[in-house]
């Protein structure tokens, strides 16, 4: 991580329009194999369990799941802010820029958080330091990675909370975070993520504490300013709908692993596995008449810490079938950049809804 | 960021040194500007600290003169607050005790404080130092505060430099135990987490971002250690284990006078009144600032006060 900033990402290099610019050369971050257990008093919690990805450069990823999947796992493991004790990465890499951070020092990870690889957590209530002014908070990366002076990282912060559409950001920046609203405050975390023009950011469950029309701003602002700077965009997100709009590829999570991989238009046209078409039938649509009954998925998510052997989606699935409850599936190519963990991925389709009386 | 954005005039100074003085006077005089019992605190303790400083000089006698003939006489004009059993004025005897009080109160103060929170915010971040450490507190915190200060006294001989030793052994181990419970809970907040994925070091989180989170709370434990230190001094000189007798404080005069109480209950009142509206006015300041401390009571005693 020695050379942070070589190739001079200037602001604004990129005119509207191009948004799904993922560039030819190689990935920006791969992920592979990555392993993160919990060890706990009652045995060890396999959180990750072998997940691996690959991030493209401009790029959005969405990774889908519900509550416990190990999407928020994953996030913290790339950030390498796995509380440990008791979480613990015991596997796999996750190479950023040809190095696996995994492997660098303490000191060189710090470097790379904030300035490389940013991140927006879930509770905009609670993110901000209740007891220093917004501006303190917002110069702190930009002294920390940008080796600013106060008085330059001042007139930064400013233009900052323009940016993210902030009215009158002077007299804000002196302000502290109670006196700012929910919405207000994810952006100006959204401010200080993208203040030292990181190259990825990793936005988890970024938009959930908001209400639906606050959460459709934050999102559009996230994907215009990622798409001005060039940024690519991790969304760790339960809402398959959040994902459908904004996202290029989707990785679907389930207990650890991932089910299913490919483009947005594939995983939401055409879903390869039985866990990602009862996410897609448990999601109320509009253009469905109102008396159709949503479909749940039954039954609920097992224990991570002693999964049975076979595919750990088997006790929830209408298309299992007995080789599930011996082997687990790996990724199976089901299309030319769609992947699916599942046996019977052949037979797996969405059903029609059917009117309830 | 792009040249669109960049509006010319948009830099902003920090605020200057003399900006700042000047705005926290602004600050405390909105403060008490409405708040008499606040206006108390600061008028009771300004007249304490001036008789601290110059108690000694304006005693109207020697306090350490002895006058046998004149003793155990009730309070009048010769004697506003009487003599004790040596005949000693106790008026002069009580003012010059304001002295001996403060600096054992104050200096106990700002050593558990200053060190306590420190050790209590390294201990309550880092897991190990805790396991280790609050074993020693939890030891420290399980003998009686005046009778651990009486043994250490012992040790160490009885001296005002001794007192205020034993004083802040005993009293940093409990700022330890309360403001390491504080850092456990912050240390697991989202802008800690989130101070942490911007690259913040360890020292940076610790002191920027937990430490001014607990400042409300140390405050208020600050002005509690002092009003304590204040009578823990008084029960060390009164049991005779605290500062010699031939210099006066607070706890000292009340000491002797405790054995005369239905005789001339002057002798230990007047010092004790002394105590008790120093006690009081600490509490009343310190709760004041514990609000003002705290943005989001700040705002609305200003939004009341405008």
């Amino acid at each position: 991580m020695t050379s942070g900033k070589t190739n001079g990402k200037t602001a604004g290099q990129k005119g509207s329009g191009t948004s799904n610019g993922a560039s030819n050369n190689g990935p920006l971050l791969q992920i592979k194999d990555l392993q993160t257990y919990f060890y706990s008093p009652g045995g060890v919690v396999k959180a990750v369990d072998g997940v691996s990805f690959d991030l493209r450069e401009s790029e959005t990823l969405g990774l889908v799941g519900e509550s416990g999947c190990g999407k928020s796992v994953t996030a913290l493991s790339i950030m390498r802010l796995i509380p440990d004790p008791p979480g613990r990465i015991v596997g796999g890499q996750v190479i950023f820029n040809g190095v696996d951070l995994l492997q660098v020092s303490d000191a060189e990870m710090r470097k790379v958080r904030g300035s490389e690889i940013a991140m927006i957590f879930q509770e905009p209530m609670t993110s901000l330091n209740p007891v220093l002014t917004i501006e303190r908070q917002l110069t702190e990366p930009l002294e920390l990675h940008m080796s600013m002076t106060r008085r330059q990282a001042n007139a930064r912060a400013s233009e900052l909370l323009e940016i993210v559409g902030i009215p009158d950001p002077e007299s804000r920046l002196r302000g502290y975070p109670h006196q700012m609203s929910g919405g207000q405050r994810q952006r100006v975390m959204i401010a200080m993520a993208l203040s030292c023009n990181p190259k990825i950011l990793i936005a988890d469950e970024a938009t959930t504490a908001l209400d639906v029309t606050i959460q459709a701003q934050i999102l559009e602002l996230m994907k215009d300013l990622t798409v001005r700077f060039g940024t690519s965009l991790i969304i760790i997100t339960h809402n398959l709908g959040v994902v459908a709009r904004y996202a290029n590829r989707v990785n679907v999570m389930y207990a650890g692993k991932i089910r299913e991989a490919g483009d947005a238009e594939d995983i939401y046209g055409t879903p390869k596995h039985p866990y990602t078409v009862g996410l897609l039938q448990s999601v109320p649509r509009l253009d469905v008449a109102t008396t159709a009954r949503l479909a749940p998925i039954r039954g609920e998510i097992p224990s991570l810490m002693n999964l049975p052997a076979g595919c750990a989606f088997r006790d929830r699935c209408d298309w299992a079938v007995e080789r599930c409850a011996v082997d687990d599936p790996p990724l199976l190519d089901v299309g030319k950049t769609h992947t699916s963990a599942c046996w019977e991925h052949a037979r797996v389709e969405l059903k029609k809804r059917v009117a309830a009386q | 960021m792009d040249a669109a954005t960049a509006r010319p005039g948009a830099v902003r100074l920090a605020p200057t040194w003399g900006q700042r003085l000047r705005g926290l006077r602004r600050g405390a005089w909105r403060l008490t500007r409405n708040e008499p019992p606040v206006m108390i605190g600061i008028v009771i303790m300004s007249i304490m600290v001036f008789l601290a400083i110059f108690g000694p000089t304006l005693a109207r006698t020697e306090y350490t003169r002895v006058d046998p003939v004149n003793r155990l006489l009730a309070p009048s004009a010769q004697h506003w607050f009487g003599t004790d059993t040596s005949g000693r004025d106790v008026f002069d005897r009580t003012i010059a005790g304001a002295r001996l009080s403060l600096i054992v109160a104050g200096s106990v103060t700002l050593i558990t404080t200053v060190i306590g929170t420190s050790l209590a915010l390294v201990i309550g971040y880092v897991r190990v130092l805790d396991n280790i450490l609050m074993r020693a507190v939890d030891g420290l915190l399980s003998f009686p505060t005046i009778l651990l200060a009486l043994a250490l006294i012992a040790l160490l001989g009885s001296s005002v430099q001794n007192v205020i030793i034993a004083l802040s052994i005993t009293g940093t181990a409990g700022k330890i135990r309360l403001i390491r419970g504080a850092v456990l809970l912050l240390r697991e907040t989202a802008y800690v987490d989130a101070a942490r994925a911007m690259g913040a070091r360890m020292p940076r989180v610790l002191f920027i971002h937990i430490a001014p989170n607990t400042l409300g709370l140390v405050m208020v434990q600050a002005t509690f250690t002092l009003a304590s230190a204040i009578l823990a001094e008084a029960s060390l000189s009164f049991l005779g284990a605290g500062t010699p007798e031939f210099i006066p404080s607070w706890g000292n005069i009340v000491g002797t006078g405790q054995g005369y109480v239905q005789v001339a209950f002057w002798i230990a009142f007047f010092p004790g009144l002394f105590l008790t509206v120093t006690v009081l006015a600490v509490v009343l300041i310190g709760d004041a600032l514990r609000d003002y401390l705290d943005p989001k009571l700040r705002g609305r005693i200003e939004r009341e006060q405008a």
